[in-house]
């Protein structure tokens, strides 16, 4: 068995020994990225489990281990994380936990914090765990994000961003229900099984795969018919997770809309984009301004890629970082950093600008970012585009499903209603012509 | 053209309406479902018959229950704002806005330009259902409750944020015997305020106002407070016809877009779904079988106090009263704690006159066998009952708990109670209450919410809990406050739920609130090993069941379980050992007369609304106070850093050393200005702005700001602001200036030193809601006063580019406003020294009362400093004493500059004997669900209490000063300990 070492605060390592020997327990965000991302972790040597439980117990779990007025992700992701523990069949000598530290204002940056708290409280304080994160907190012996790692990483990430793109431009119209989810499923594993090999993870490669991903996807068969579509943003753990928004994008596939979510790729670059404007206002070392800089071009290099791919198919391609970042002025400062930050309105005015104006805007009860970047924003946006058409759903253990429905439903007949006037003015149009 | 039938079914009644061709209403009924939606929509149907029988209708569903049965039943369904706005636009074209009221949500609509439609969120629920429940909690009808509501005086203000505040706020208006009439029209006010505030989010209510839906259908006071509220004359307050079944109609019209269907083929489809049920979300069941039911009940009833008959006892007496928030409870106890007798039940919002009623009776039981030694009282009604009929003894609840645990079991090391409207827990150690955990203002009411939906259901509260005991498959209801619970209730009836099941949900509901909300309890060791658990929910088996399944653990549930406040007061009663009471003899009740009234104290800017309570003989009582002025008495200030430190902070307005002559910039005294003033007014009065502030914070301040907040769940420091800058337009000043800061200053005593997501982007939240800005420069641009050389130069360019202040001058400034910021830091902490020092020589406890620094606004706090105050507490804040400590590592990422003063407070209080600290928090505040925990365990493992003070837009002060006087109750003890050992 692998000892348990501590640091000078007291803060349980994760040793070179507890690779050989544990399980390193992950909790899912996106179901595709992650899935790739846990991929490449076993390729580095560690055993990682995803847990993709969704049952009513990991609630319970988060109810009981975390302060009830924390916000929802932490009560779910520290929930799932203590409820495989104790329930889904490991060794709890055995295991190790990890979960991202972004490091900025906003409560989330606690959520490591509040997990120790919380297995100290179920007695299960022996459990190690990693923080994954950018900002070189909390050192692990046993744990390295090394450069080429990171590089893996952000290639899975624009796979698991275009491929969860253009699934959702599919799935609503499909004539052989499961078609996309196959496809899904098929790439995932092909872009693993070459992740082994050493495979897509140069641009050459990569080009040549965005084109293979969407041909084949541009290949499932599919209906002719318009489906009103509904962009989907906010708080990034329950905008993107089943678990964290009720299935958010089942139910809207169920109401006959398309679901538009803006991917991954724009909030990593937002992030290390702060680091920059951090360094604009309020001053310090060039040195930092420019490492980011070098690393936003590179993330912003492939999403470039991806956008030319798309440009070149059938499919919607969504505008780039910078495009995104313009609509955001005169809105929010470059330095309204915390959460999604900026970035939330950003994708709303991206969203309204690609012809969504249909947004459901998610966040947890209570989300601090969200008073002023989600819900905050609404006004002017409706002032601004009079089409837009954005309703505020909070998530939480106590809200019921019925209530978040019946204010989707709402926002759903007013896109129905816009849509057949927009086409009853188009009808107008063409007589006149 | 056919028929065309449109059923809206809400959470609480089924509107049916027919319309023919020519949009003319052939039928409509509006009836309540009692939950059975399926059942009532199938039978009004049926008494139709004859009128659709044979023919093709269309039918549309609309409505928040509707959608579950549309689907279920396979009928075409609408939203139900989306079918309003249709009937709308065809019967009043011209309507400007809408407001249409359900049983459990607001909707707004608004017409003209863009067409906006909005419902309430998630933490507003309740306002058909709200207004019942207050009802419920008068004892009156809701038609009683709207004609009394009509002959009002006064309107109290409650809190508007979600019903279980309100209800807090009203509970002790009545226990201090406010008038029912001023309560009644105070609760449609907070209905009003509510959806004004909760729904317009910055889009002006004006023009021809339509108002629909059952509650302003039938209730002619709200209506009264929603025209007057929003000025409206006759002609743009639109009350229509068939306001209660606008919804239904409009589904009606709606329905022309769908085919016509045979109507024996739609009434068979929506009767076969009557049967289907798809809930998920179960529990266990409570009990497996009949015999470990009575098991379980033989346990608990051997814990019973001795017998005693009021009818042949001879001798002395003590007696006890707990007035407590929804029920006044008593007992009459022999000096071995024997029940002579025993009272409980609900103050029907008058405890005096139940008091009096009951005072009468027993003495008549008593007649000259039994004495009266000694008189106790306890609970919210407390002051008013003791002053009332002259009892011996007042004491706070916790003790008066505490005592009577103690008697069934002298090994109890923690109580719970929860009764009506609180829940109140507290750990006993070495024989003296320790810690104490109320329940903040969300976990509310979970007992009387059990009562009135059994009584809504139509069944006793006895009845209906006794359903839950062997039902299978009881339904999780959550356990965030009974706003949510009640909504999960109506998912859970409309995925077929059974009685049964709901019943022993809500059990579980609220033991789990208690546990994981109140007490942050993981598990059974951490509460104690010799439980008490008491209070009348408690008489509730499956409540008790369902607290010994969650922990694990056997308590002990006294029969008593519901007046042990009572008993306790009157053990203590006993323990006075008087030779003759004080209680007013039989003679004294028969001339006794009570009135109560309303009053606005103006002796100061707090404005509190009194009662003043007189009774025969010319004794009476004021309530609703925080000083002792109005009572007549000089104001004793002790010294008190909240309030030298706002004092010191309203004066740095005008033109300082400068002479103003660049122009008046405004600046809103709200968030981090509470923090930043100094250094903003001494940078811009050097150079030569005139700083004007915006007027001090109050409640009309608020109102005037309310409409144009986008976010009802934000904190009401930010709230505020709204009011603040508004009023800087109208001052007319030429610039507003309110910066966004991300960093705050670096005191090197955090791992990171950030504001938090609000107070550091508020100001563009403002620049987007607020339209009066666009009148004037609004100036919010980044400053990282935290790197105060790289400032220097950042923000020197920042004044060059927006007002061309040459560049050299500005660092001046820059450099000269930083050094009035440490002046003004270092005088706080030197002040603070001072008034610590003198509370030394005078012997007197010192709280340090730790917030954020904007908690110091008498409007935020609601001179709650000032209650501490009272109670002969020197108070200082937490930035007075946090630099005594240094940077030291924490469970939690100490990344907040003003969060992380609270923790080196706490610390710094766990070394000083004298010490105590009351931790503020604003509702809504997220980072204090981590704050507040982390301030505790610093507290506690120093040995001292935590006490922490939750407040909102109102508050409710009776609260206060329990959680006050239970901490110096805790206090005492300790030091009773100490002087012992």
């Amino acid at each position: 068995m692998a000892k348990l070492v501590y640091d000078k605060d007291g803060r349980l390592l994760f040793t070179k020994e507890m690779k050989e020997e544990y399980t390193i327990l992950m909790p899912q965000m996106l179901p595709v990225h992650f899935g790739m991302f846990r991929q490449l972790l076993v390729l580095e040597g560690y055993k990682v489990d995803m847990l993709t439980s969704n049952h009513r117990g990991i609630v319970d779990e988060g109810l009981k281990y975390v302060h009830n007025d924390t916000c929802y992700p932490a009560l779910l992701v520290i929930g799932q994380l203590i409820d495989a523990i104790k329930h889904g069949g490991y060794d709890p000598h055995k295991v190790a936990l990890c979960i991202t530290q972004t490091g900025g204002g906003c409560r989330a940056s606690n959520y490591i914090h509040l997990l120790r708290k919380a297995l100290v409280k179920a007695g299960l304080e022996f459990v190690p765990v990693i923080s994954i994160n950018l900002s070189g907190l909390e050192h692990n012996p046993g744990w390295s994000l090394t450069l080429p790692l990171l590089r893996k990483i952000v290639y899975a990430m624009m796979y698991g961003d275009l491929i969860v793109n253009v699934a959702n431009q599919v799935r609503p119209y499909e004539i052989d229900k499961g078609d996309a989810d196959a496809m899904v499923e098929r790439w995932e594993e092909r872009l693993t099984q070459g992740f082994q090999k050493g495979r897509g993870m140069t641009r050459r490669e990569m080009l040549a795969l965005f084109d293979q991903i969407i041909a084949e996807f541009a290949a499932i068969p599919v209906k002719d018919e318009e489906k009103v579509r509904v962009g989907v943003v906010g708080e990034i753990y329950v905008k993107f997770s089943p678990l964290g928004n009720n299935n958010l994008e089942d139910f809207l596939l169920s109401e006959g809309a398309e679901p538009v979510v803006p991917g991954l790729t724009d909030f990593i670059i937002f992030k290390v984009y702060n680091r920059i404007v951090d360094v604009d206002i309020y001053g310090g070392l060039w040195i930092k301004k420019k490492a980011c800089q070098v690393l936003k071009g590179f993330i912003e290099n492939c999403q470039k890629d991806m956008i030319a791919a798309l440009k070149k198919s059938r499919f919607r391609a969504p505008g780039t970082f910078e495009e995104m970042h313009k609509l955001v002025h005169g809105y929010l400062g470059d330095g309204n950093k915390m959460g999604e930050g900026w970035l939330l309105t950003g994708e709303m005015l991206e969203l309204i600008h690609s012809g969504v104006p249909n947004i459901v805007c998610t966040q947890p009860f209570g989300c601090l970012p969200n008073h002023i970047v989600g819900k905050g924003m609404i006004r002017k946006l409706k002032d601004d585009y009079p089409s837009s058409n954005i309703v505020a759903i909070d998530y939480d253990p106590g809200a019921t499903k019925i209530n978040q429905e019946n204010r989707i439903k709402l926002m759903l007949a007013n896109a129905r209603q816009l849509a057949k006037q927009a086409a009853a003015e188009e009808e107008k149009e063409l007589v006149h012509a | 053209m056919s028929l065309r039938v449109g059923i809206d079914i809400g959470s609480t009644t089924v509107k049916v309406v027919v319309l023919d061709e020519d949009n003319r209403l052939l039928f409509r009924s509006y009836e309540r479902h009692y939950s059975k939606a399926r059942e009532r929509a199938c039978e009004t149907l049926r008494s139709i018959e004859d009128m659709l029988k044979g023919k093709d209708v269309r039918l549309v569903i609309t409505g928040s229950a509707g959608l579950g049965v549309a689907k279920a039943a396979g009928l075409d369904f609408v939203q139900e704002v989306y079918a309003t706005a249709a009937a709308v636009n065809q019967f009043i074209p011209d309507t400007d806005a809408v407001i249409e009221l359900g049983g459990e949500d607001a909707k707004i609509i608004f017409f003209g330009g863009a067409l906006e439609e909005r419902m309430n969120g998630s933490c507003a629920g309740g306002t058909g259902a709200f207004i019942d429940q207050m009802a419920t909690l008068m004892n009156v009808t809701v038609n009683e409750l709207d004609e009394l509501s009509l002959k009002h005086e006064k309107i109290y203000p409650i809190a508007s944020r979600c019903g279980v505040f309100a209800k807090s706020d009203i509970q002790p208006i009545l226990n201090q015997g406010g008038r029912k009439e001023d309560v009644a029209a105070s609760i449609f006010q907070a209905v009003v305020d509510q959806t004004v505030a909760g729904l317009t989010q910055g889009r002006e209510l004006k023009g021809k106002i339509v108002f629909l839906g059952g509650p302003l259908h039938f209730l002619m006071g709200l209506r009264e407070r929603f025209v007057e509220t929003l000025q409206l004359d006759e002609a743009h307050a639109v009350f229509p016809e068939d306001g209660d079944c606008f919804a239904a109609i409009g589904a009606a019209l709606c329905s022309s877009d769908y085919p016509a269907r045979p109507f024996n083929e739609l009434f068979r489809l929506l009767e076969e779904s009557r049967g289907a049920t798809s809930v998920v979300d179960t529990m266990p069941p409570l009990f497996a079988s009949r015999e470990e039911y009575d098991a379980f009940t033989a346990r608990h009833n051997s814990s019973t106090p001795p017998k005693a008959d009021i009818n042949t006892y001879t001798g002395d007496a003590y007696l006890g009263i707990d007035a407590g928030s929804t029920t006044t409870k008593m007992a009459l106890i022999a000096p071995d704690g024997g029940l002579l007798y025993t009272y409980y039940h609900s103050n029907q919002g008058n405890p005096v006159a139940i008091v009096l009623d009951q005072l009468k009776t027993i003495y008549g039981l008593c007649g000259d066998r039994i004495v009266i030694k000694g008189s106790a009282v306890t609970g919210y009604g407390e002051d008013l009952i003791k002053n009332a009929f002259s009892c011996d003894l007042g004491l706070v609840e916790t003790v008066a708990h505490y005592r009577a645990a103690a008697h069934f079991n002298p090994d109890v090391d923690f109580i719970i109670d929860i009764g009506g409207q609180d829940m109140k827990c507290f750990k006993i150690r070495n024989g003296a209450v320790d810690s104490i955990m109320l329940n903040e203002a969300c976990s509310s009411g979970c007992g009387s919410f059990i009562e009135t939906f059994a009584k809504a259901l139509g069944y006793d509260i006895a009845d209906f809990a006794k359903l839950g005991l062997f039902t299978k498959k009881p339904v999780n209801l959550g356990s965030r406050c009974t706003v949510f619970m009640n909504s999960s209730v109506k998912q859970a009836q409309k995925d077929g739920a059974s009685v049964e099941d709901i019943s022993a949900g809500l059990s579980i509901s609220i033991v789990k609130n208690a546990i994981y909300k109140v007490i942050r309890a993981a598990n059974a060791d951490d509460l104690g090993r010799h439980i008490v658990v008491q209070g009348g929910t408690f008489y509730n088996d499956a409540v008790l069941r369902a607290f010994e399944q969650e922990l694990g653990r056997e308590v002990t549930r006294p029969t008593i379980a519901g007046i042990m406040g009572a008993f306790g007061a009157a053990l203590c009663a006993r323990n006075l050992h008087l030779e003759k009471s004080s209680l007013l003899s039989l003679d004294a009740l028969q001339s006794f007369t009570h009135t109560a009234r309303p009053v606005t104290c103006n002796l100061c800017t707090n404005h509190c609304s009194l009662t003043v309570n007189t009774f025969d003989g010319g004794r009476r009582f004021i309530s609703g106070n925080r000083c002792s002025r109005p009572l007549g008495k000089e104001r004793i200030e002790l010294p008190n850093l909240y309030r030298y430190k706002y004092r010191k902070l309203r004066a740095l307005e005008g033109k300082g050393k400068g002479d103003g002559s660049r122009g008046r910039i405004g600046i809103p005294f709200g968030l981090n200005m509470y923090e930043n003033l100094p250094f903003w007014f001494e940078l811009f009065t050097r150079l030569n702005f005139e700083v004007v502030l915006s007027p001090e914070s109050s409640r009309k301040l608020y109102i005037k700001g309310q409409r144009t907040i986008p976010s009802d769940t934000v904190c009401y420091p930010a709230k505020l602001l709204h009011g603040h800058v508004e009023a800087l337009v109208e001052a007319g000043v030429d610039a507003i200036f309110y910066p966004c800061m991300s960093y705050n200053f670096n005191e090197r005593i955090s791992d990171n030193h950030y504001n938090c997501p609000v107070v550091a982007y508020y100001p563009e939240l403002l620049a987007a809601n607020i339209p009066d800005l666009k009148k004037t420069k609004f100036l919010n641009p980044y400053a990282g006063l935290h790197r105060p050389h790289d400032y220097e130069r950042i923000g020197s360019q920042w004044f060059a580019d927006t007002f061309g202040v040459p560049r050299h001058e500005a660092k001046e400034a820059i450099r000269a406003a930083f050094e009035a910021y440490h002046a003004h830091e270092e005088d706080v902490r030197a002040t603070g020294r001072a008034y610590i020092e003198e509370a030394r020589a005078a012997g007197r406890p010192i709280i340090v009362l730790a917030g954020r620094p904007y908690h110091i606004d008498p409007e935020i706090n609601h001179g709650i400093d000032e209650l501490i105050g009272s109670f002969g507490f020197y108070v200082v804040s937490e930035d007075a004493v946090a630099y005594l400590e240094d940077y030291a590592p924490r469970k939690v990422l100490n990344q907040w500059t003003f969060q992380a003063r609270m923790y080196n407070a706490a610390r710094y209080v766990c070394t000083q004997p004298d010490m105590q600290l009351i931790q503020l928090v604003s509702f809504g505040c997220g980072t204090d669900a981590i704050t507040g925990d982390e301030v505790r365990s610093i507290l506690e493992s120093g040995g001292k209490l935590y006490t922490q003070l939750k407040i909102d837009d109102i508050s409710n002060l009776g609260a206060v000063r329990i959680r006050v006087r239970s901490l110096m109750a805790a206090m005492e003890e300790r030091g009773k300990e100490q002087d012992n050992g």
